[in-house]
């Protein structure tokens, strides 16, 4: 009796699962597709730093694509030493860095009005703030235009070629949907917890600052990533509204200050892509840690 | 001085009415338990005293104030919710003292109180923890906590033991009980569990759709019910019921439950159940507890018969024994050693002193 219950202990043993085998493959399976997508999302920042360390005379000798011969810093030098680069990059960062400001100050306070005081149609209007930012960019830009030569007739504010007035235009993309999310945040805050404040004699005003804001962090982050994201890389706008260089910012100042005619200068291009793609690359890095944490664990049971 | 009064309290959801006008007095220092089914409207009640729902119609008067248009931050009161409701990012410390903090309480006065608290609730070493890094009992000790520390008029309870496991609901109930004894705070408390309601209470409130069925001591609700409901709605396992018809044969009463069962009703009760005889829809109540095996001596009103058993379920301390009776399911508890099985045959005693008598139509216990 005991002798064969020991000669099918270690058999047992030796066999795996078939639940840890189909994790096995799952797990396997995980792998491949996250090594193959890495792959694919990786090649273009690759490229663009192999290209930017090429001289122009060994991109148009078209020698092997992802291999430098002789590596240079030559165009990362011309680049940053071109007061034009500069400025472009100057421009962006202030209008990324306001729009985010904008973009919290106003869709923080709208989404917990419309996601927690229940009054009468906030369910209407949360819906119709959604369906703003279902409009596409490309169908409001002649509307807006027309909007700012109208401001500049009648107030004598020339808003047209001023890389500064795309503060002013950006949060129309990021405000919408920075309350929807956030709005989806705030719900997803237990009731019990502002009902708790609210006994404990909080405001409105210090129910958001002290639950709200740090419970809904990670909401929070997500939405200034968004908004910081979406004014970085605004392209249609700016190429309407702005003309002159110096009113640039990098997107549009890149591809019209760098192509000129049909010359390509195709080593400035790629290095100018790769260190404007660098500040969201950072502030990702920077801000991930915080958006995984789940902050609300332990509000309520489980 | 924080008793509670209800008058005329109404809540309509649209128009769906969820409170249908209810009065109770609460005096001070009494430990009140609102108990019924769910969607009885208890939770409507606890929460419109605290004013987190608007009242329809009547008065809330805490403190002899109508507190009807008072926010809930001037009522002071306390509350603590079933799933806790404790703020994530601040340590049990700050989630005591919030309250506190608010309301700019020099920083001596607020360490001295939540000392203090935590020492009552035994919380002392855990005041830097965050509360993801608490047990569930835990948790419940420091939303006590927090409503201990405000010194409030009135607690609110809204089911606070549901989301504990059983053995914990135990403890953590006769720990409520001691926090009242030695706190002696106005208390309503809510709950759908008579067990936990006929154990802390003063006074119990049983409610259903949306009204007052009764309003008495534990003993008051379980010895005398005034309806069907409160009867089968206190104690476990809960009262048999079976229709019954009333007979008067040469002055005594008999409640007659089957061809061949029937019980004399005893005599303190027969002028009481008289005008009833030959009335339909009558129904008998009586508890487990009154049924017991077959003793040597029968007391006064305590009548032998034999069924059939059903199904018998031994509990350790005793017996659950179930029988039919015109299809009706009964239930009795008989001595573990009174030899219940199964299919057999068996004596038992109805103790017919605790009989009740209820009219099928109104509900009301005759």
């Amino acid at each position: 009796m005991s002798a064969s219950a020991q000669a099918i202990g270690p058999r047992a043993a030796a066999k795996p699962s078939s639940l840890k085998r189909s994790r096995r493959w799952a797990l396997w399976w995980s792998y491949v597709f996250l090594v193959l997508f890495a792959i694919f999302f990786l090649m273009p920042p690759v490229y663009m730093l192999i290209m930017g360390l090429k001289t122009s005379s060994e991109i148009a000798a078209m020698t092997n694509p992802w291999w430098v011969f002789h590596p240079t810093l030559e165009n990362f030098k011309a680049l940053l030493s071109s007061t034009q680069y500069l400025t472009f990059f100057r421009n962006s960062a202030v209008i990324a860095v306001a729009v985010v400001a904008i973009t919290m100050l106003i869709a923080v306070p709208a989404a917990f009005s419309l996601g927690r005081m229940k009054f009468w149609g906030s369910t209407t209007l949360a819906t119709g703030v959604f369906l703003t930012y279902l409009i596409p960019d490309s169908l409001l830009f002649i509307p807006l235009f027309k909007i700012m030569a109208w401001v500049h007739e009648t107030t004598g504010i020339a808003l047209l070629n001023h890389w500064w007035a795309l503060i002013i235009i950006y949060p129309t993309l990021t405000v919408p949907f920075c309350t929807w999310i956030m709005i989806g945040y705030f719900q997803s805050i237990p009731r019990e917890l502002d009902e708790a404040a609210l006994i404990d004699g909080a405001g409105y005003i210090q129910m958001l600052t002290k639950i709200f804001l740090p419970v809904a962090l990670p909401g929070i982050i997500a939405a200034t990533i968004f908004a910081f994201t979406v004014s970085w890389s605004e392209f249609l706008y700016p190429m309407a509204f702005t003309v002159s260089t110096d009113q640039l910012v990098l997107p549009v100042g890149i591809v019209t200050t760098l192509i000129k005619g049909d010359v390509y200068n195709w080593g400035q291009i790629m290095g100018a892509c790769l260190l404007g793609a660098a500040p969201p690359l950072i502030i990702y890095a920077f801000l991930m840690d915080y958006y995984i944490a789940g902050l609300t664990a332990g509000a309520t049971k489980g | 001085m924080a008793e509670v009064t209800l008058r005329k309290l109404v809540k309509h959801y649209d128009a769906t009415p969820a409170v249908r006008g209810i009065d109770l007095n609460i005096s001070d220092k009494e430990f009140v338990v609102l108990v019924g089914p769910s969607g009885c409207g208890k939770s409507t009640t606890l929460r419109m005293i605290a004013g987190l729902e608007d009242i329809t119609g009547g008065d809330v008067l805490i403190g002899g104030e109508v507190v009807n248009d008072v926010p809930p931050k001037d009522r002071d009161i306390a509350m603590v919710f079933q799933n806790y409701a404790l703020y994530p990012h601040m340590s049990v410390y700050e989630n005591m003292s919030f309250g506190l903090r608010l309301k700019k309480t020099p920083k001596d006065e607020i360490a001295r109180r939540v000392s203090n608290a935590a020492q009552i609730l035994d919380i002392s070493e855990l005041l830097d923890r965050k509360p993801k890094q608490l047990s569930g009992g835990q948790r419940q000790r420091v939303a006590m906590g927090r409503a201990i520390v405000r010194d409030p008029k009135v607690f609110l309870f809204d089911e606070p033991l549901s989301n504990l496991d059983a053995k914990l609901r135990v403890q953590m109930r006769t720990e409520i009980k001691k926090v009242h004894q030695k706190v002696r705070t106005t208390t309503v408390y809510v709950t759908h569990d008579q067990v936990e309601a006929m154990t802390l209470a003063d006074r119990v409130v049983v409610m259903n759709g949306g009204n007052i069925e009764q309003v008495g001591t534990p003993n008051d609700l379980y010895h005398s019910p005034k309806t069907k409901f409160v009867a089968g709605f206190i104690g476990s396992p809960a009262m048999n019921f079976v229709p019954c018809a009333l007979e008067e044969a040469a002055g005594a009463l008999r409640v007659r439950l089957s061809d061949e069962l029937a019980f004399p009703v005893p005599q303190n009760r027969t002028s009481r159940y008289r005008p009833y005889v030959g009335r339909g829809k009558l129904v008998f109540g009586l508890r487990p507890e009154h049924i017991m095996e077959q003793r040597p001596h029968l007391e006064a009103n305590q009548t032998p018969f034999e069924v059939e058993l059903d199904v018998t379920e031994p509990m350790g301390m005793e017996t659950l024994v179930y029988f039919l009776v015109r299809g009706t399911e009964i239930c009795g508890r008989v001595n573990p050693n009174a030899g219940a099985r199964d299919g057999s045959r068996m004596k038992l005693v109805a103790d017919l002193n605790n009989i009740h008598l209820i009219d099928d139509e109104s509900g009301k216990v005759l």
